[in-house]
């Protein structure tokens, strides 16, 4: 994570660049990143906490091996991603922002994937998937539930 | 003979399965023997036919769709390599209704080039506009553009050219061009769209507002929810540093122009310009206090032009055809073309590019085929979250700047979102109040708090308590924040409150809907 921040550090405004990379590699930001990141730029450990809090990307916690972003913004929930988001919630047994306990799932809210036209919408793993009924969310849990 | 076949590579196109499509379509013509080119186009934006496949005939381009992999080995039997007939023929792509109708300006390009290809762009008329510009005066190029009428398309809607003569007014030094792709509006893609279809018309427009106003660095501040977006514009970047378009001598002119992207982190806000540059500058996304503006005291303190990605994706067709072209498109102070985005409870959902003068009903009709679900319309969003709910009574409202106001709707981004008779009007203004206060950056209260006790009461609403009295309390809770925010989330949240209130107050004072 310090050879991350020192990499970047001569880049204009590096801070989220950096957590970003350390994000990438690792899956999250871990609270030790903190003091590290913050000697590494030269800020206060205040400073990059309130940078990592601030914005909803970025997590402290490990994510589970697959995530899973059901949008819940509004042309979503012309079609049903409220019915679509209790479905999962209950398929997966867990609530928004909470990871399942066997650590294969993490359950996040998105407002708005820009795939409005094919609403509702949902990301698994960065790949988008649109008009999704609930019976569609369970084959593509089960698709991406067997590759690990 | 090889055969030339189109399969869009754009985000919702994938999302329906064009990327299977495209797998198959090279096995099938690997198993048969057959040379094929296989072109990732963006979307023409018909997503009611995606997954869209074309291929290139004598007669022109032939379209097919929607297809799904398992269509591919009946579409090889049928010949459709040669335009041959098949139940998903679509005939001449650019005879579809849908398409043919439309007046594409900005879009021109969308779907129809190969996004990843400088040489492709250029044929398609690509880099006329920096071609003139560069044979212009900075003042002129500003001229030109101001003298188009074109208005900001984030959702200001301020004029473009005095923008961008400010910033060219500004002493010469370090001056910057950032471009708003934070897209964070529900119902709105069109900036995905270009990004991903036709990422280079972005990169020239952005090119020539750095020579416009003499600023040789560009930020595309481009929201991390948009991967697909983020590749395209990868590639397209280092295209166009290849071919010399980018870079310390842009066109052989001598001029330097860089350009770099930069991800958010999934926080509204951050499509609020000010929140913008303090996010570039590697901060929290909190608003900063207007005076001075951006154009004076922007990124890291200098000048900077803050443009959307449809607003900046527009100046290469204006410097190449001229301002007078563009102006001929529209009516009074809302010129030019729009690229409108079909989304929501609609059954032919999409990007529809037209001058402005179109009513709503014609879009959500004529194009959008009525709902999705089969059941009457009863409202429409427009102009994202922050945006009026507008009753079916006012359909027949023109879609522009000044007639939406007068109503008291906004444009915004151009994004038309459809709900049908179900919708509970009352839930939807408690999703408003919800949005707000997840995305508040927390500078002031009114926004902050009131959001939060927004859908406190709205609660009490819909389980019956008090109900007058606490519609009253939400009335004059909503106008504490429009007076009292600092910024558009605070202050335009009450919007759409407001006008479910105005315009569906059944749905807060009688019973709950089943
Ligand atoms: C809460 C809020 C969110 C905004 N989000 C965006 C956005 O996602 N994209 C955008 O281009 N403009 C957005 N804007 C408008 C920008 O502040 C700004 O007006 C615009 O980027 C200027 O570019 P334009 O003149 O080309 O429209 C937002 C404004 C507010 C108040
Ligand atoms: S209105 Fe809300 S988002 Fe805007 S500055 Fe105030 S607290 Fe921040
Ligand atoms: S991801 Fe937690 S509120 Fe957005
Ligand atoms: S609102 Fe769900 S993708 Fe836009």
């Amino acid at each position: 994570m310090r050879r991350i921040a020192a990499d970047l550090k001569g880049r204009p405004g590096p801070l989220i660049e950096v957590l970003h990379a350390i994000q990438a590699q690792l899956g999250y930001v871990p609270p030790a990143a903190v003091p590290l990141v913050a000697s590494e730029l030269n800020l206060s450990r205040a400073e990059v906490h309130g940078v990592v809090s601030f914005y909803h990307y970025f997590r402290s916690t490990p994510p589970g091996a697959h995530t899973v972003s059901v949008c819940r913004a509004e042309s979503c929930q012309a079609v049903g991603a409220e019915a679509l988001a209790d479905h999962a919630r209950q398929r997966l047994g867990v609530d928004f922002h909470e990871t399942t306990p066997d650590g294969r799932f993490s359950l996040e809210p998105v407002y708005c994937l820009g795939n409005c036209a094919c609403s509702p919408a949902v990301m698994i793993d960065g790949r988008l998937h649109g008009r999704v009924t609930p019976e569609r969310l369970d084959a593509l849990l089960s698709d991406v539930g067997r590759k690990r | 003979m090889t055969f030339t076949v189109y399969v869009p590579r754009d985000a919702g196109a994938l999302s329906l399965g064009a990327g299977e499509v495209a797998h198959e379509i090279a096995r099938e013509a690997k198993a048969r023997g057959l040379e094929l080119q296989l072109i990732r186009n963006g979307s023409r934006g018909a997503y009611w036919l995606e997954p869209l496949v074309e291929v290139a005939t004598a007669r022109g381009r032939m379209a097919y769709g929607p297809v799904t992999a398992g269509d591919v080995p009946g579409l090889f039997e049928a010949d459709f390599l040669s335009g041959g007939a098949h139940p998903l023929s679509l005939g001449l792509t650019d005879d579809i209704p849908w398409l043919a109708t439309q007046q594409r300006l900005t879009f021109a390009r969308v779907g129809v080039v190969d996004p990843a290809s400088v040489a492709d762009y250029v044929v398609h008329g690509g880099y006329q506009g920096l071609r003139r510009a560069l044979a212009m005066s900075p003042e002129a190029v500003v001229e030109t553009v101001l003298a188009s009428g074109l208005r900001g398309r984030g959702g200001a809607a301020f004029p473009t050219g005095i923008k961008w003569k400010t910033v060219l007014e500004q002493p010469a030094g370090q001056k910057y061009i950032t471009c708003n792709a934070d897209e964070g509006d529900s119902g709105t893609f069109s900036d995905r769209m270009l990004m991903e279809g036709d990422p280079l018309s972005l990169i020239e427009g952005m090119t020539i507002a750095g020579l416009a106003v003499g600023a040789t660095q560009g930020y595309i501040y481009l929201r991390a929810e948009y991967p697909h977006a983020h590749r395209a514009l990868s590639v397209a970047i280092a295209a166009a540093y290849q071919a010399r378009y980018l870079g310390a001598d842009v066109m052989g002119s001598g001029k330097r122009f860089d350009l770099e992207i930069r991800l958010g982190a999934g926080a509204y806000i951050c499509g609020e310009e000010t929140s913008m540059l303090e996010s570039l500058e590697g901060r929290r996304g909190e608003v900063r206090v207007r005076p001075p503006l951006p154009a004076i005291k922007g990124l890291f303190g200098r000048p900077t032009i803050v443009n959307n990605v449809i607003t900046l994706a527009s100046v290469p067709a204006i410097l190449h055809r001229g301002a007078e072209h563009y102006a001929g498109f529209g009516l009074g102070k809302s010129r030019g073309t729009l690229p409108i985005q079909l989304a929501g409870n609609i059954k032919r959902g999409g990007l529809v590019e037209r001058a402005f003068g179109l009513t709503l009903r014609e879009l959500l009709y004529d194009y959008g085929g009525g709902s999705a679900s089969g059941r009457p319309l009863r409202a429409v969003q427009v102009g994202g979250p922050l945006g009026a709910y507008i009753p079916a009574s006012q359909f027949d409202t023109l879609v522009d700047y000044e007639a939406l106001g007068a109503i008291g709707a906004l444009l915004g981004h151009g994004g038309i979102v459809a709900f049908d008779d179900t919708v509970d009007m009352a839930r939807m203004a408690r999703y408003a109040m919800e949005f707000c206060a997840i995305e508040s950056c927390g500078k002031c209260t009114p926004c902050r708090i009131g959001s939060t006790r927004g859908m406190e009461v709205i609660d009490r609403i819909i389980a019956g308590q008090e109900r007058e009295s606490n519609v009253r309390r939400l009335e004059e809770l909503c106008e504490l924040m429009v007076q009292g925010s600092l910024c558009g989330l605070g202050g335009m949240a009450p919007f759409p409150v407001q006008s479910a209130l105005r315009h569906f107050r059944d749905d807060f004072t009688a019973g709950a809907r089943p």
